[in-house]
């Protein structure tokens, strides 16, 4: 067996009372277009914070490809190739989308801490965060702070910040949340065009982006992982019917 | 009995002098997260208040007690409609910046009405004066403070505990979009215990006077003392605004009776080593 | 991709970091009072010295969102040192803005490691905290500092050997001048760097600079001590030109002005700080001859018109009906 890019071995966490996770085992191969789906309040942002190192597990551990990070920073991680999108847009407001993006570029490069020479030096991560926001079709608007941007574009840019760090492993947590219908093709081309040295997982509600981007669906509910398996499977299995499709079905009308 | 006894007595007395005036502005800040840096100011109304009435009035002292209160919790109920609503979710350093604000103009309110003299206030008889009691001297109203302030914790934690309005003020302080989820009316919650809490203030300038002094920079000097109890008691905790006056009120007189070379050094030490320690406070929950 | 697509972002960069007119116009200016003004060097002195600390306050309020009530701690120990150089016999003023520089720069390192772990109210009651305690240990520990004296004995050698301070101040004001500028260009260039962009992150989301890999602690530790420095540059150069330290350098109240000043004229635009230098130390000083509470009074009327009114402070008003003109027009 090929080690996972990443995996989660018997994590557990509770906030007093409240079990968010419990005994969490998932593996990442190289590559993979996995999904996360299950009702809210199931602990898949949990999960996503207990892997990027927001949040400590009580019990289990981290692995990024060979090495346990249970006990890193969030920042070491991602210096290790673990990157993250959020759910609610969390960008920098007053700086432009190329501004944002260059400064991921040089932080992954380590010269984020030069204060003695002109930012527009940095010709090659100048560029770098040009062609990552071309690709997103944010080109245009590269010199528009990133609070005057419309909502896709933002989504956009959330991905764009993450792809800066050069990720082995990505994290969307609902990439398409929110997003018009109008704006959602290109969010949809942007995540079809993501490297496939990348090892992809996203959270998502919208039943049309697991089945079109996702080769396996992982269900998840009340902070366990109920079942998983390939969309096919995901979706004539009764329990996930009965827990989840049925709930997310009703959702779907009303998106 | 050895002198420690006295100081200890002192500082529990300054002690509870600081729990009255801090333990308003813990409430509040631990439920609405408004850095009301103008709080002390309302402590200095009261104490003004009092002042005027026996002064120039003529008012026995006990009468102007419920005057300094009132007086204050009138005083911050104006301001918080007109002014501190419109900030509660503005940024650390904007109220900041705004209740120092109000504070220099009450500095300066206060100074050109009364002059920048310590304002005398004549205790009524029986106040006066000290018990002897196992060698040392306990004065009467030091005596009188401490029973005021357990009297006051009495009814705040039975309030707290015993009551609706304590439930719903419990519940707003410990989560206050959950609270307003259930149905909670969080904002006028909070003008109604912002005005107590200002209220007890003004009572505790009230009963400063006599055992610290009331001039104009009384607003600012105690804000300092205010801030250090709040941080270290924790945010929205009766017992740790409690604890933490009593240990600075201890702490305080200690330091400057046993090694006053050091002055105020202790406290400040001992302040920012909390902080750093317990950011939340010792009894915060955040 | 050809060269041409990457020139034009690169383009729209530069033109935001040139040198607009209004800097230039600003920076002739100052040099002015030396022809017009000559009777009021000292104050001009005063006033340059403050938008130095500003400057220094700018940095780490306006651009890494820390909110200092102590800032004033840094400040009082470059005056201090540079105080306490001179009196123990090495008066030259250059060598010892330097060195008191860099002793308040260590101080500021030291401290960073404590600021840079808090945010919020515990933040704010520790800036505080750390400039009483250093007040306080300042005003106890008077065999070194002259306690509530102040320091005495401090004698300025000329600069270069050739510049005297005077009692008229071309010298103290050109001096202040100088320090000002320079110090400028460097903080200038820092907020044009790639740790000026990093800051500008911490300020608007510090929680997805982690996310993207940055070691935010570290960047307020360097950003914490390199304005420590330039505080402490401020405070020697007052020391060196008035030749006089008291407690005050220390205290709340001159970390509670420098917070005025930099509101008032607006975070976050290293202009915006000098600006409200200038018009505060102007209107101090014409105000000077009345009551001190009145001073108070209008102090405190401002600021509350400024937070409600003007959050952006003097240039950011500014800012906004230039470009509400220019929408106009």
């Amino acid at each position: 067996m090929s080690e996972s890019a990443l995996a989660a071995r018997g994590v557990d966490k509770r906030f007093g009372s409240l079990v968010v996770a419990a005994n969490v085992n998932l593996a990442l191969p190289p590559g993979a277009r996995h999904a996360l789906i299950g009702p809210n309040g199931a602990g898949k942002t949990t999960l996503i914070n207990l892997m990027t190192g927001m949040l400590r597990p009580d019990a289990g551990q981290i692995l990024l490809g060979r090495e346990d990070v249970t006990a890193l920073a969030p920042e070491q991680r991602v210096r290790r190739g673990l990157a993250r999108t959020y759910q609610i847009n969390s960008l920098f407001p007053h700086l432009t989308a190329l501004e944002s993006v260059t400064l991921a570029v040089c932080e992954r490069r380590r010269v984020a801490q030069t204060w003695w020479r002109r930012l527009i030096t940095y010709r090659e991560e100048i560029e770098e965060a040009h062609q990552i926001l071309v690709a997103l079709m944010l080109g245009a608007a590269c010199h528009r702070p990133a609070r005057e941007l419309a909502y896709g574009q933002q989504r956009l840019l959330e991905i764009a910040l993450a792809l800066a760090s050069r990720p082995k492993v990505l994290l969307l947590d609902e990439p398409a949340a929110g997003v018009p219908r109008e704006e959602s093709k290109e969010l949809f081309a942007a995540i079809a065009g993501l490297s496939r040295d990348i090892a992809v997982l996203f959270i998502e509600h919208d039943m049309e982006l697991v089945f079109r981007f996702a080769s396996r669906v992982i269900v998840m509910v009340g902070g366990s992982i109920l079942v998983e398996g390939t969309p096919a499977e995901i979706t004539s299995d009764p329990q996930v019917r009965a827990v989840y499709l049925g709930k997310a079905q009703r959702e779907y009308r009303y998106g | 009995m050895p002198p420690v006894f006295g100081v200890l007595f002192d500082g529990l007395a300054y002690g509870t002098l600081l729990f009255l005036l801090s333990v308003g502005l813990s409430v509040t800040l631990g439920m609405m997260n408004f850095v009301n840096l103008a709080h002390c100011s309302f402590a200095m109304l009261g104490g003004y208040v009092t002042v005027t009435l026996m002064n120039r009035l003529g008012w026995p002292f006990f009468a102007t007690l419920p005057a300094a209160f009132v007086a204050a919790a009138a005083a911050s109920v104006v301001l918080e409609r007109a002014f501190f609503r419109r900030f509660y979710n503005a940024s650390d350093l904007e109220q900041c910046l705004l209740t120092i604000g109000i504070v220099f103009v009450s500095i300066a309110a206060a100074a050109y009405i009364y002059g920048t003299d310590q304002q005398p206030v004549q205790l009524p008889a029986f106040l006066r004066g000290s018990i002897a009691f196992a060698g040392l001297n306990f004065a009467v109203y030091r005596l009188f403070l401490i029973g005021i302030a357990l009297i006051i914790t009495v009814v705040l934690v039975a309030t707290l505990e015993m009551t609706r309005f304590g439930a719903q003020v419990r519940a707003a302080v410990n989560n206050q979009r959950m609270a307003r989820g259930l149905g909670i009316d969080v904002d006028a919650l909070f003008a109604i215990t912002f005005a107590l809490g200002s209220g007890l203030a003004g009572l505790g300038g009230a009963l400063a006077i006599d055992l610290v002094g009331l001039d104009p920079s009384f607003a600012f000097t105690y804000l300092i003392y205010v801030l250090i109890v709040v941080s270290v008691g924790g945010l929205g905790s009766i017992g740790g605004s409690l604890a933490a006056a009593m240990l600075l009120g201890v702490s305080d007189i200690a330091g400057k009776y046993y090694v006053p070379a050091l002055g105020s050094i202790l406290i400040y030490l001992v302040m920012t080593v909390l902080i750093m320690l317990r950011p939340a406070g010792i009894f915060g929950r955040r | 991709m050809t060269s041409t697509t990457i020139a034009e972002p690169r383009d729209y960069l530069q033109a935001q970091m040139r040198w607009r007119l209004g800097e230039i116009a600003f920076w002739l200016a100052t040099l002015l009072p030396f022809v017009l003004a000559p009777d009021y060097l000292l104050l001009a002195s005063q006033v340059a010295i403050a938008a130095l600390f500003v400057l220094s306050l700018d940095l780490i309020l306006g651009f890494a969102g820390i909110v200092s009530l102590g800032h004033a701690a840094y400040f009082g120990t470059g005056a201090y040192t540079a105080g306490l150089i001179s009196k123990l016999g090495w008066g030259e003023p250059l060598t010892g803005l330097v060195i008191a520089a860099l002793a308040a720069g260590l101080f500021g390192y030291v401290t960073s490691f404590i600021i840079a772990r808090f945010r919020h109210l515990p933040l704010i009651m520790i800036t505080l905290g750390i400039g009483l305690l250093l007040q306080e240990s300042a005003n106890s520990a008077s065999w070194l500092t002259g306690g509530f004296d102040g320091l005495q004995g401090i004698h300025t050698w000329p600069i270069l050997g050739r510049f005297r301070f005077d009692l008229y101040g071309y010298t103290a004001y050109g001096y202040a001048l100088a320090a000002l500028f320079v110090i400028f260009l460097g903080a200038r260039r820092l907020i044009h760097s790639p740790f000026g962009l990093a800051l500008r992150g911490i300020r608007d989301n510090s929680q997805r600079m982690r996310a993207i890999g940055a070691t935010t602690h570290s960047h307020i530790r360097t950003i914490y001590t390199i304005a420590a420095m330039i505080a402490g540059a401020a405070g020697a150069v007052l020391a060196q030109s008035t030749e006089t330290v008291s407690l005050e350098v220390l205290g709340f109240q001159r970390s509670a002005d420098v917070l005025v000043m930099l509101i008032l004229g607006g975070t976050g635009r290293l202009y915006g700080g000098l600006l409200g230098a200038v018009v505060y130390m102007v209107a101090r000083d014409q105000f000077s001859g009345l009551n001190p509470q009145y001073w108070y009074f209008w102090i405190g009327l401002l600021l509350i018109a400024v937070v409600v009114v003007l959050p952006n402070g003097l240039l950011g008003g500014l800012s906004l009906l230039t470009r509400r003109a220019k929408a106009q027009s």
